[in-house]
């Protein structure tokens, strides 16, 4: 069982990022559900998105308790650092969020991703890089099964993005910190 | 295996109404059900139908009558706001006998109240759609595969019994993702529409759809043979579900997405030694009244607990059903706030054992 919390802010691709791991955890066979939370607006405001990954039916589709909590703003990460479960995990971007959690019960791991996504040419895929991180400590799925599912994802018609995402999923995945 | 798509309840919602031969949908813009219109916009002209943005809701529902009136399978989609605007035109639907399907994705009010999911108009779906002796069906998906199931179901009984279909849903079932699959179920027997106004060149009598009845005796006879249909529907077309309600000491009733919230609550109160079970409605209206007397009947429940997103309308349908032989209980969230599993176990452990 995974609950998963991604949170930041509108335009970061949180709901993105989210869209990817329940369509992976729905080809490997699991149940899955997805549910974002964001206000009227576009861009910006708070943006957040419940991920469940499980062998069993799934009830509460709504993620209160995350057991994996991906943070890409200093308000996100402010909000739900309590919410996270004793021996969950936490993947804050720490070019956005500059302070650390105060929980020794937790697992954080920070990657300066929306830096990292700058200095590679890859503005915008933040929120892949995050992914990366995920697949790497998460135990949720293969590397190499995800990162499949990843680009095939993306449409036809543009191919480059799926090269792209591949690449910054690449960096995240790859990161030590 | 069937073919699992990766939708929101939206977008299943509007696939499924195509599949089951929807040929015509008249909606007016509104959050939390866009996802819906839209869908429709993109994919009715590319497989033989007509979506339509109507002017106000106004015209949409009566688009939707004269579309039921010439026999074609039709449909609108809206959240609370629109509803309310809508209410003339579903009573005339009703006074006329036609079938179609109205979506609810209902969001936060009263007034034009905010965009997050709510179930604050149960009391408006099951109650007073519009003025007039009358019901309309209500249905209530739990999951997005259900949005999908229980439209295809919405348009045979709007067909069978020749009246308005409700789906009700909410702001979280439409707009999340889960997979669904597009399986065909068995299909009812569905009557001819001999009833409709459709050309026939002279070749029979002219039909006529109409809900104005001057003569009080005959406005009652239409009004009673009604009455006779909504008794076939409470008598054969009941849903619901339970969970673990066999050997439970306190029943949480609740329909739509607070069940889904609600069944992890029971999880979790078991897990510390409570005997909570789930009863979950799926038709609203007719309302599972005989089951859950059934199951007030029973020496080992105690307690029932209605848990809503809305003050407390439901709760009251739960009473009458079991003649208050049992304690019944309110919970719930409004507004838009989406209640915890927590803060359900909170009054699961409040209430378990009857009065205090």
């Amino acid at each position: 069982m995974s609950a998963i919390l991604l949170a930041g802010f509108g335009g970061q691709g949180i709901l993105f990022a989210g869209k990817q791991l329940v369509r992976a955890g729905m080809e490997l066979g699991k149940q899955v559900s997805w549910l974002p939370s964001y206000g009227p607006e576009m861009r910006g405001g708070t943006c957040n998105c419940s991920v469940n990954v499980d062998d069993d039916a799934i009830g509460s589709p709504l993620v209160t308790k995350p057991d994996i909590l991906i943070a890409m703003n200093l308000p996100s990460f402010q909000k739900f650092e309590e919410k996270v479960v004793s021996g969950g995990i936490m993947i804050l971007d720490s070019s956005l969020i500059n302070i650390k959690t105060t929980r020794n019960d937790v697992n954080a791991y920070y990657i300066p991703a929306t830096r990292l996504a700058d200095e590679n040419g890859l503005k915008g895929l933040a929120n892949v890089i995050m992914l990366g991180k995920l697949i790497r400590v998460g135990s949720l799925m293969d590397y190499k099964f995800f990162r499949d599912s990843l680009q095939a994802s993306s449409p036809k018609s543009k191919p480059m993005l799926g090269e792209l995402n591949c690449k910054a999923f690449d960096i995240g995945y790859n990161y030590e910190d | 295996m069937a073919q699992k798509y990766l939708m929101k309840g939206n977008e299943a919602i509007a696939e499924a109404a195509i599949r089951a031969g929807c040929k015509l949908f008249f909606g007016y813009p509104i959050t939390p059900q866009t996802e819906l219109s839209e869908y429709m916009a993109k994919n009715m002209p590319k497989r033989e139908g007509l979506s339509l943005q109507a002017e106000s809701e106004v015209a949409a529902i009566n688009m939707v009558l004269g579309a039921s009136a010439a026999g074609a399978r039709v449909m609108t989609s809206t959240s609370g706001p629109g509803i309310s605007l809508k209410s003339e035109g579903i009573s005339y639907i009703v006074g006329s006998d036609l079938p179609c399907v109205i979506v609810n994705v209902q969001r936060g009010g009263p007034g034009l109240g905010g965009i997050q999911p709510a179930q604050s108009d149960y009391n408006q779906a099951t109650k007073a759609l519009g003025h007039g002796d009358m019901h309309l069906i209500v249905l209530a998906p739990a999951s997005v595969q259900e949005m999908a199931t229980l439209t295809g179901e919405a348009f045979d009984l709007a067909d069978i019994y020749r009246t308005p279909v409700m789906l009700l849903a909410d702001g979280a079932l439409g707009q999340m993702m889960e997979p669904v699959d597009f399986e065909e179920k068995p299909h009812r027997a569905l009557p001819k529409k001999d009833w409709a106004c459709t050309g026939h060149g002279g070749s029979r009598k002219h039909n006529i759809v109409n809900s104005l009845y001057i003569e009080p005796e005959v406005l009652e006879k239409t009004v009673v043979d009604r009455f006779k249909k909504y008794e076939q529907i409470e008598q054969n077309e009941v849903k619901y579900e339970e969970y673990l309600t066999e050997d439970a000491e306190i029943i949480i009733v609740a329909y739509g997405i607070t069940s889904r919230i609600a069944k992890t609550a029971v999880r979790n109160a078991r897990e510390k030694g409570i005997k909570a079970g789930l009863f979950r409605p799926i038709t609203l209206y007719p309302f599972p009244e005989k089951q859950l007397d059934a199951l007030a009947d029973k020496e080992n429940i105690k307690t029932f607990l209605s848990v809503e997103m809305n003050m407390g309308q439901m709760v009251k349908d739960v009473k009458l059903a079991i003649s208050c032989k049992k304690d019944v209980y309110h919970f719930g969230r409004t507004g838009g706030v989406i209640p915890t599993p927590d803060e359900i176990l909170t009054n699961i452990e409040k209430y378990v054992g009857g009065a205090k």
